[in-house]
Parts: C-alpha cells; sequence; structure tokens
C-alpha cells in the first residue's frame, strides 16, 4: 500500500481585471513611485470567492478527467467567505457536482488556509476514507484604502486533486511540515470590514520566522537540500519577501522565477502560493522536485516537497496555463477598482 | 562635591527586539554593567524612559528594574524629561555621587517602542510638545522639525544635499558599529530621493524607531580604581530649558538650551569646545544634529552642513562626531538614546570604540535634546592621565 498522497488535477483562477500599482499610489500619495508591486488582479463586480474556488475547481476536475461525485471532500481555504455563517464549501461542492456524498468545510487561517486543506486531504486519501479529496486556496483579499495593503491585496485562487499515489497522478508528496505559533502580526476582528497589520512585526519575527523553520524542518526530516530542488514557491504578500526568504534558505532566483507571481498578480492571500504552485507544475517536468512553503498570519507556515510524475506531460491541454490566464488582462482605474471591490458604501 | 567616575557600562543592541520587553532590555544592559563592575548591589537607580506608560500601560519603572534585576530594595526611580530623559537620569545620579548621598549608583535608559505601530508613536513622540497650544493642531514631533529645518534653510540658505551629509557621516560610523540598528552605509543620493516624512525632512534624515537598553555605573572618582583600572570622569555638566513651544521662541535656528547647558559645562569641566576630541550629539533629525554642532561652538551659525560634508567631523578631523553613528544609525530608542552616548564616549575615552576608536581621545561631550530643544542636557567626560 502507498504511503504517498500525489495530485491528480489541479486548476488555477485569476480574474480579469488588474489595476497597476502606480494607479493606486496617484490616488493616495506616494513613496517617490516606491511601490511593493507592478500590478494586481481584481474580482469584477459578479466575482467572490466562490466563484474563484469554482472555476479553479472545474479546471482542475477536467485535469484529473474523474468524475466529481468521487470527489470526497471539498475543502475551501480562503478568508473571503460571502458568508459569515454558511459553508462556502457547499456552494463549491454543488457547482462542481460533488453533492450529496461529500465532507466540505472553510478553512481559515489567513494565507495558509489552502495548504492547511493540503494536510486534510492528503490523510483522508491516505486513509481510504476517499478516493478523492480536493483542497482549494482562493480569496478576493481586501485592503484598507489608502493602507500599504491594498498595493497588494488581490484575488486568485487554485484548487488540488488529492488521490493515493500512482502512475495516474502528476505528482507526489514526499513530506510535509507544518510549523505553527501563536504570532500575531495580522488579523480581522469580526464585524470588521479590514485586515489590520503589525507594520513591520509582519516581517522578520512572523513571515521569515516561520517560512524558515517550516522549509528547515522539512530539509531536516527529508534529508533534502536547495539544491535537490527544481523550483521553489514561496507565499508572495509583496515582490521583495519571497525572494529574499528564498536567498536565506539557499535558493536561486531560477529556482523561484516561474512560480513568482505576485509582482503581476498581487497576493492573493490564500491562493498566493497555491497559484505560484499551480504555474509552476505548468511548466515542470517528469522527475523535478518542487518546494511549496505557504505562510499564514497568525501564524503558520506549511511546507512540501513534491515529485512530479510522468503523467504531467499529458495534463497540460487544453486547460489554460497560469501565464496565459495572466496575460488576459483589462485594466481598471481606481474608481472603477473601489466600485468592483464594494468600497463605497451607502 | 565629589568628583564622579564612570566605572562600568552596558548595552543592548539597538534593534526590532520583537522577542525582549522592556523589562528583559533594561535587564540585559544593567547585568552586562554589574558583571563589568563584579558589583551585585547598588546604592541607587535611575532610569531615563520616556513613554513606558504611553507603550507598555507601564509606570513605576524603579521598582520594576531593581526587582528584576534582583537588587535588594535600592532607592529606584524613573526619570522623564522626553528625549533627554537618559541625560536627565544621569544627571541626576551624578549628582547623587557628587553629593556624597550615595556611592554605587547605576544610571540607564530604556524605550520599548516596537510595542506599538506607527500612528501610536507619533503620538507618544508627540507628547515631547506643548499639547494644549501646539500638537493639538495636528502638528507631529516630525513636522516641527520640520519647521525648524526650513527656518534653517531660509535664513542661511544650506542646501538639502549639504545637510544630508550629516546621516551619510552617520551612516559611515554605524557601519562599524556591531550594535547599531542601522549598520549600513548610505549615499546623499539615498537621501534625497527617500520619502518625505515631513516636507523637507526626508525618511534618510529622521532616526529610526528601535529598541533599546544601555547603563553606566558610576561611582565617587576616589573608589573607582576598586572596581576599573580604566575610570572615565564626569568633569562637567549642564542642563537647561527653553521654551516648550516653538511658536514662543525668537529664533528657530537655534537651541538655546544647548547653548546655556553647554557654556555650564564647559565651565565647570574648565575647557572649551576645540578641546573635545569626540562628541555625541543628538540628530534626531539632519537638521537637529546641524544645529547642535553649532550651538555647542564646535562651528559657527550656518557653517556646520558645510564642515561635516569637508570631513570635519570624521575621526581625524576638527572633532570626532557620532563615532558609533549617533541618533540617525546607530538608532534613536528615545529614553535610553543619552545614556547610549554617554556609554560611546566612554568606550571612546577607554580606548574601548573597536573600529571607530579616535586615536588619543582624551575629552568626549554628550549633548541630549528633549523635545525640539525644550531640555538639553550636556556631559563632559575625561579620561585620567
Amino acid at each position: 500500500m502507498t504511503k504517498e498522497a500525489g495530485i491528480i488535477g489541479y486548476g488555477a483562477y485569476i480574474p480579469i481585471y488588474r489595476i497597476k500599482a502606480q494607479e493606486i499610489a496617484r490616488m493616495w500619495g506616494n513613496n517617490n513611485g516606491h511601490v511593493p508591486i507592478m500590478e494586481k488582479a481584481v474580482a469584477g463586480i459578479d466575482e467572490d470567492l466562490v466563484t474563484i474556488a469554482v472555476e479553479a475547481a472545474k479546471y482542475a476536475i477536467r485535469r484529473a478527467k474523474i468524475d466529481p461525485r468521487e470527489i470526497g471532500a471539498v475543502y475551501v481555504g480562503t478568508e473571503s467567505k460571502p458568508y459569515a455563517v454558511k459553508p462556502s464549501g457547499t456552494i463549491v461542492a454543488e457547482a462542481i457536482g460533488a453533492t450529496p456524498l461529500v465532507v466540505t468545510a472553510d478553512f481559515e487561517f489567513a494565507c495558509k488556509a489552502g495548504t492547511e486543506a493540503f494536510h486534510a486531504c492528503m490523510d483522508h486519501v491516505l486513509a481510504g476514507r476517499m478516493k478523492y479529496a480536493m483542497a482549494i486556496g482562493a480569496d478576493t483579499a481586501q485592503g484598507r484604502p489608502g493602507d500599504q495593503l491594498e498595493y497588494t491585496a488581490a484575488s486568485g485562487g487554485a484548487a488540488f486533486i488529492f488521490t493515493k499515489k500512482s502512475d495516474k497522478t502528476l505528482a507526489y508528496c514526499e513530506g510535509a511540515v507544518s510549523f505553527v505559533t501563536d504570532t500575531p502580526d495580522f488579523w480581522r476582528r469580526a464585524h470588521e470590514h479590514y485586515p489590520m497589520h503589525a507594520e513591520r512585526f509582519t516581517g522578520k519575527p512572523a513571515y521569515f520566522h516561520h517560512i524558515v523553520s517550516s522549509v528547515k524542518t522539512l530539509m531536516e526530516t527529508t534529508g533534502l537540500r536547495p539544491s535537490d530542488f527544481k523550483y521553489a514557491v514561496f507565499h508572495q504578500p509583496n515582490a521583495k519577501f519571497p525572494v529574499k526568504v528564498a536567498k536565506m534558505l539557499g535558493f536561486t532566483l531560477d529556482q523561484i522565477k516561474p512560480g513568482l507571481l505576485s509582482p503581476e498578480i498581487g497576493n492573493c492571500y490564500a491562493g498566493s502560493s497555491l497559484v505560484g504552485f499551480a504555474a509552476t507544475l505548468d511548466v515542470a517536468n517528469p522527475d523535478d522536485r518542487i518546494l511549496l512553503a505557504s505562510y499564514g498570519s497568525g501564524a503558520g507556515s506549511d511546507a512540501f516537497s513534491f515529485v512530479v510524475q510522468d503523467t504531467i506531460l499529458e495534463k497540460r491541454n487544453p486547460i489554460p496555463s497560469v501565464r496565459s490566464l495572466i496575460s488576459e488582462r483589462k485594466y481598471i482605474d481606481y474608481s472603477m477598482y473601489v466600485k468592483f471591490r464594494g468600497k463605497i458604501r451607502a | 562635591m565629589r568628583k564622579v567616575a564612570v566605572i562600568a557600562v552596558g548595552y543592548t543592541k539597538v534593534s526590532e527586539h520583537w522577542n525582549l520587553s522592556i523589562r528583559e532590555l533594561f535587564t540585559e544592559a544593567a547585568l552586562m554593567a554589574l558583571n563589568e563592575a563584579n558589583i551585585d548591589q547598588i546604592d541607587a537607580l535611575y532610569i531615563g524612559n520616556m513613554f513606558s506608560g504611553y507603550c507598555q500601560h507601564q509606570e513605576h519603572l524603579g521598582v520594576l528594574m531593581a526587582d528584576y534585576i534582583g537588587l535588594k530594595s535600592p532607592p529606584a526611580v524613573k526619570i522623564e524629561a522626553a528625549g533627554a530623559s537618559g541625560g536627565m537620569a544621569l544627571r541626576e545620579g551624578v549628582q547623587a555621587v557628587a553629593s556624597g548621598l550615595h556611592d554605587l549608583v547605576v544610571v540607564g535608559g530604556v524605550e520599548k517602542m516596537t510595542d506599538v505601530l506607527s500612528p501610536d508613536i507619533t503620538s507618544a513622540l508627540a507628547m515631547a510638545t506643548d499639547q494644549e497650544y501646539e500638537a493639538f493642531i495636528g502638528a507631529t514631533f516630525v513636522a516641527l522639525n520640520a519647521m525648524v529645518k526650513r527656518a534653517y534653510q531660509h535664513k542661511y540658505g544650506v542646501s538639502d544635499e549639504l545637510i544630508a551629509t550629516l546621516p551619510v557621516h552617520c551612516h559611515e560610523m554605524a557601519s562599524k558599529n556591531p550594535y547599531a540598528q542601522h549598520p549600513f552605509k548610505i549615499t546623499v543620493e539615498q537621501v534625497l530621493s527617500s520619502p518625505f516624512i515631513a516636507e523637507p525632512l526626508r525618511l534618510l534624515e529622521c532616526s529610526p524607531v528601535g529598541d533599546g537598553a544601555a547603563v553606566l555605573m558610576l561611582c565617587p572618582l576616589e573608589k573607582a580604581k576598586n572596581f576599573t583600572d580604566a575610570p572615565i570622569e564626569i568633569a562637567g555638566m549642564g542642563a537647561a530649558t527653553d521654551t516648550i513651544a516653538l511658536y514662543q521662541r525668537d529664533d528657530l535656528t537655534t537651541f538655546k538650551a544647548t547653548i546655556e547647558a553647554a557654556e555650564i559645562a564647559y565651565k565647570m569641566a574648565h575647557i572649551k569646545p576645540d578641546d573635545v576630541d569626540v562628541a555625541e550629539i543628538h540628530d534626531a533629525f539632519s537638521i537637529t544634529g546641524i544645529i547642535s554642532l553649532e550651538d555647542l561652538g564646535f562651528f559657527e551659525k550656518g557653517k556646520a552642513a558645510e564642515a561635516v560634508s569637508e570631513g570635519q567631523i570624521a575621526p581625524g578631523g576638527k572633532v570626532a562626531v557620532n563615532t558609533f553613528g549617533g541618533l540617525k544609525a546607530r538608532g534613536h530608542p528615545v529614553g535610553a538614546t543619552g545614556v547610549y552616548q554617554a556609554v560611546e564616549v566612554v568606550k571612546q575615552l577607554r580606548g574601548d570604540a573597536g573600529k571607530n576608536q579616535v586615536d588619543g581621545a582624551e575629552i568626549g561631550l554628550t549633548q541630549n535634546v528633549g523635545g525640539v530643544g525644550g531640555t538639553v542636557t550636556v556631559h563632559i567626560f575625561r579620561r585620567l592621565g
């Protein structure tokens, strides 16, 4: 019996709308043109977390070529739930045809809610409880107007379908770590519209400490080194942090390049590292090893080592690549942005 | 009055110490000094601190620190004079020893700024100004200092480029200081392209927010040799105040309190400004440092920035200034700054300043400012022959 879980299908979705960081800077005054990314993806007026999750999930099912009724779990990792009380997972599961014999739940762990669901899904399939389990990380992240986060808080997500490793899976997981402490660097209280963050505290003791710790633990438990990986994907709250943490851990720019999307789409929170992972799978070849390290404020980091399998080559078309989703874009100005994102309140 | 000496020093790195509380910071610095002097009991403790009440909701720092360090019931008190809290704590300590009241005194300073977010730090710093007649209009502390810079440039026609050479100098010094908050070099171009915090003051003209603690161990000079081979005498000290609010000043381009405090200190030490080998001055903002260099008598009014650009405050120049980086680059944990300055001058006079050692330094000076020149302390230190 295999002890490894694999991915049989994946899909990503990025809304078509973009706003340039300079357009936001124009609105609020800016640091002499210093903005943390180039542009970010914005959900349209009829899009929310659920529509993003469903789009990504549908691509994942098409790529997996499975009967959605065999999916035993649909977990949605997000902090952009349309309802405070009422699961998003039920809407997604219904929309993709996985209901009614299915476990669903919404996972919340800031930006690592999606990879949190990875752990649960892999354990489900390895336990033999179900054939397939789906983990989604997606968000329509909100930044307070004028706050630094407004430059980066973006929309997007990705879905992954897990099953036991076989010749049908396109990659399998050979190691997984979750590193968690109680570190309040970013939060949103009940009934509040926008999150709060603890400024520079979100860096060294939060993002960097947790990712470095999870990845180092993964390396110790698997005996792997950075040079054993073809690619690495880190959570991407801006353009700078993932590059810096990669350097701290001994990874090169070439290793993170395919999955480094924040300069072009921003930080889609629970979807951030997962969309980067999907983009990396889009270009990976059999036997390539990929590191995936998420970060969730509050705080924790999940680190995984995935090994790409031969099936990847059959799974590419006709599902649109993350690259092609990024290249489909329409620019909006700040006034359209505040309308789309519900920032005008009567 | 008895002569007073510094017999030991202690300090933490100035940094964003996310994992250390205010008591842990102070204890680290205090134990370093107590261990150096090989002392486990003292007669009194004076702690400079500006806003623990605001940032930690903690007052009563005297007993908090004495208790946590494990001292046996010394009188212990917090001294507050905004940015000059550390300098004023030192003054209190020196007075206690000079008067004969106490023999072994610990003077410290501590500030833990990263427990709160920047809007709160902005409010806390503005407590140094006149709340009722000045801060209420919405003036931040930086904004008031920006007014000073504008007035100075208007009066003396000194360019941004020249004023920017002071932070560049401080970063150069800090790049060789292992406990500096920002131990890296910057250029004039970087200063001038950094964003405005309050026009005309740019980011790289302003001291950073950070945490730190520094401690001095004092005793009567006559007993100093019992504790150290290299005691440093506190040869002079002066303190003065001005109007707290800027609108009541005749001239924004000079700090009268610096001039008065320095005059008293020079007289007490029987020296002139030209005799000073090393000086740690209060460059909370570039302009504060420039004005201080002039008010202390090192350079003529309107000429300090040019002198800085010519290297006259570098080691080997007319007077070596801020040789550990100053407030700009060593860092400015507000209530601790005056004590850091004293620690640094003591290290220079002991010949213990590492890569920034000024050869043959005998006389050192510290100038510590509270508010926008509302309170100023000046201390003069002398190496014993």
